[in-house]
């Protein structure tokens, strides 16, 4: 229980089917203040109460995890080197993979607890993880790095309900967090500011910005700062020979240099994935199904298939913008298939 | 009007508690019977006990004679009784009070000892004097069972010509121990030192004698004797050789109580307070052996059944209501679940904030390991604890060890 509205109304819903529910607030920092000061994140004190006054009115015990440690670790020290390895993580989908659906799960698994309920909003039924009802809130993609063993412990009691419902729900219900509002950005990032807080931790790493004939265009401060597609911010001194805006079409940590290019050039056509998740048989060979490449991002049909430990994505129409370190999800419909994370992209149709 | 809370209802009434076994009376005990009938006859008086009228006598009498009660059963004089809000007021009073009147008598006194062992009241009050208020702060070490001994207050206090106080609690919340109290008080008159100690714990259950102890400053507080919780009291000395000062006011205002502390007398919490204490102190003796007995029972009980059960603190010199275990590769916040989901309400003893436990400071200034205070669980007894809280624990506790140590040490 975070102490926002979806997770309250979560737990309210698994206790009035009959389960014997637990609510459970993860601590994220052992130093609750540094995150996130308002009440719109998910780890500061007010959060805390505003979980702990939910579990009060359902009328479930309550108790505060600590899981800073592992959090620290396996969500915030990640976000920092996949950025500095040039990639861009999402750090929610890994707090899901290893936090919420490992850490927490295998606490609550030995301890005697069944499964952990979230108020994530997507759809859970033998195993076939589906987008919630709610297009505009979908979660399925932030959950489909989570294997099946990890799901058959899960509920999800939100992903038949639209979120306007689930606050008249929540209000209905009389839990004062009904109109609390919606959390956004990263909830370790206490101001929103990610470039500062990889700086802070990377430190300053001056190289070159270049164009894609390699020629100098401008300098940066630390690669680690740019995301593929990224147009805003280059701080690019003089202008492209055309005129037309540029945009981030590389990063090389290795090198520390940041490519850009021209809008065309972001065009993406094949993507490979690793470490893919199966949540449904893989087909043997290519089949025809569609992706979705980051959070809340536009889906494409393509042709997939599986080929040893990767998985291997050709798309219907271009893509622009996409990062490796992001998860590329396979639908049927709103049924995922697979998941793999983003390694490589390729930019014109082989 | 909350949406939850449906008007004339009292808030939280409607949740449903089964609370079957309470082994956490140093939390707070159960009140007296004597004390609600004496707390709620008062709630139904008027009088503000400063008021010059007859319905501001009546209840000035309430206080006095309250007031008279409690200095007779701690051995202190009615007119060294200072009524406050509850023990982290008096702690507050005692420690920042003194360290302010003190400095401002001669500015070369701006050292403070206290033990690493102290109530949060005081280690934090004596912290921020040392953050805000330049304090020199030397804590006094512990021994591996918790005690003070006086050679390492002996050697904290030096010539004792710049120090402002020692605070030096009677017996510690967590783990029990008691400490030599008049013998750390006589070190440090010797330096010409007043001795302030918190006696919260201490109170309801062993004889603490104000006047015999040589402290200068002694904290006690209602609830965790059978009294109301928000009512409580610093025994002070009368300003004499050594300390020639009363401490500085914490709360400014009418000045009522000897001017140290203002803040119109709350007649009902202290006539309960009262009741509770004229009822504890003239059972203690034969309460003390009791849950001595009890407390016996149950550090065998636990061991029989978890014989790796480390048991903290003195062995001897302890509260007779407390014992302290740590286990093992548990995690004490893992153990307080599983003994919570069957009815047993105890403690970790450690400080929360939003809930992240932090090591105890008073196992880490004892010398435990980092895993071994993660482990640790209080059970305390109090004057409604019987042999069948005793057996509740005696069979939930291996079923809960052994779930807690397969969630292991996370």
């Amino acid at each position: 229980m975070s102490g926002g509205v979806d997770s309250a109304v979560a737990a309210a819903r698994a206790a009035e089917a009959g389960h014997d529910v637990t609510g459970v607030h993860m601590a994220l920092s052992s130093n609750p203040q540094s995150y996130r000061s308002g009440a719109r994140g998910c780890c500061t004190l007010e959060d805390s109460r505003d979980a702990r006054r939910a579990a009060d009115v359902i009328g479930i015990p309550f108790y505060v995890w600590d899981l800073a440690e592992r959090f620290h670790r396996d969500v915030v020290e990640d976000f920092v080197s996949e950025y500095a390895a040039g990639r861009t993580p999402n750090p929610c989908l890994r707090c899901n993979e290893k936090i919420k659906f490992a850490a927490l799960l295998d606490r609550a698994m030995a301890l005697g607890f069944d499964a952990v309920c979230t108020g994530h909003y997507a759809r859970l039924d033998d195993g076939v993880l589906r987008r919630g009802v709610d297009a505009g809130k979908d979660q399925s993609y932030v959950l489909a790095v989570c294997t099946p063993e990890q799901l058959a412990h899960a509920l999800f009691p939100l992903g038949d309900t639209a979120k306007a419902d689930i606050r008249l729900e929540a209000e209905r219900r009389g839990l004062q967090v009904a109109d609390k509002p919606d959390s956004h950005d990263i909830c370790f990032i206490a101001d929103g500011d990610t470039r500062g807080f990889l700086a802070e931790r990377l430190g300053a790493a001056p190289g070159p910005i270049v164009d894609a004939d390699g020629n100098e265009v401008g300098r940066h401060d630390g690669a680690y700062a740019y995301t593929i597609g990224q147009r805003k911010g280059l701080r690019i001194g003089t202008p492209a020979p055309d005129g037309r805006p540029r945009y981030v079409l590389d990063i090389s940590p290795v090198t520390n240099t940041v490519t850009v290019g021209p809008r065309d050039s972001l065009d993406v056509h094949e993507i490979t994935g690793e470490r893919p998740v199966w949540l449904s048989e893989a087909p043997d060979g290519p089949f025809g199904c569609h992706v979705q490449l980051r959070a809340h991002g536009e889906v494409y049909g393509c042709t997939a298939e599986r080929d040893g430990d990767t998985l291997r994505i050709r798309l219907s129409s271009p893509a622009r913008g996409v990062a490796s370190g992001q998860a590329a999800v396979l639908y049927d419909g709103d049924r995922v298939l697979a998941s793999a994370t983003i390694a490589d992209t390729a930019r014109v149709p082989a | 009007m909350s949406p939850g809370l449906p008007e004339g209802n009292i808030p939280g009434a409607d949740t449903v508690v089964r609370v079957v076994t309470y082994l956490d009376h140093a939390a707070t005990t159960p009140m007296l019977p004597e004390a609600i009938e004496a707390m709620t006859a008062e709630l139904r008086e008027i009088g503000n006990p400063s008021s010059l009228h007859a319905a501001g006598r009546r209840a000035r009498r309430v206080v006095e004679e309250s007031r008279e009660i409690i200095a007779e059963a701690f051995d202190a004089r009615p007119s060294e009784v200072v009524f406050t809000s509850g023990g982290t007021e008096a702690d507050n009073l005692a420690v920042k009070g003194l360290y302010w009147a003190r400095r401002a008598a001669d500015p070369a006194r701006t050292r403070v000892l206290a033990s690493a062992v102290e109530h949060h009241a005081v280690l934090d009050a004596v912290q921020w004097l040392a953050d805000h208020e330049g304090a020199r702060v030397d804590w006094i070490p512990v021994d591996a069972a918790g005690r003070v001994r006086p050679e390492a207050l002996h050697e904290a206090l030096g010539a004792g010509d710049d120090v402002v106080l020692a605070s030096v609690m009677w017996a510690n919340n967590e783990v029990g121990t008691v400490q030599p109290v008049a013998e750390l008080a006589a070190a440090a008159r010797e330096q010409g030192v007043p001795l302030h100690t918190d006696a919260v714990q201490a109170a309801g259950t062993l004889p603490v004698s104000f006047a015999a102890s040589g402290a200068q400053a002694l904290t006690v507080t209602g609830h965790k004797l059978g009294g109301p919780i928000g009512v409580g009291a610093l025994l002070l000395a009368k300003p004499k050789p050594p300390v020639l000062v009363d401490p500085v006011p914490l709360l400014h205002g009418g000045g009522q109580e000897r001017d140290v502390r203002s803040g119109t007398l709350d007649t009902p919490a202290i006539a309960g307070f009262a009741a509770a204490v004229q009822v504890a102190v003239a059972r203690r003796d034969a309460e003390a052996r009791r849950l001595t007995e009890l407390r016996d029972q149950l550090i065998d009980a636990v061991r029989a059944v978890v014989p790796d059960a480390v048991l903290n603190g003195d062995p001897a010199a302890r509260l007779p209501g407390n014992a302290h275990f740590s286990f093992p590769g548990c995690e004490g916040d893992a153990l307080l679940m599983l003994l919570d989901a069957r009815g047993i309400a105890c403690s970790t003893g450690s400080a929360c904030s939003a809930g992240v436990s932090q090591p105890s400071h008073v196992l880490t200034a004892m010398g435990s390991a980092a895993e071994h205070a993660r482990g640790s669980l209080r059970f305390t007894l109090g004057h409604t604890s019987t042999e069948a809280d005793v057996k509740a624990l005696a069979d939930a506790i291996g079923p809960a060890t052994a779930r807690a140590r397969q969630a292991g040490l996370s």
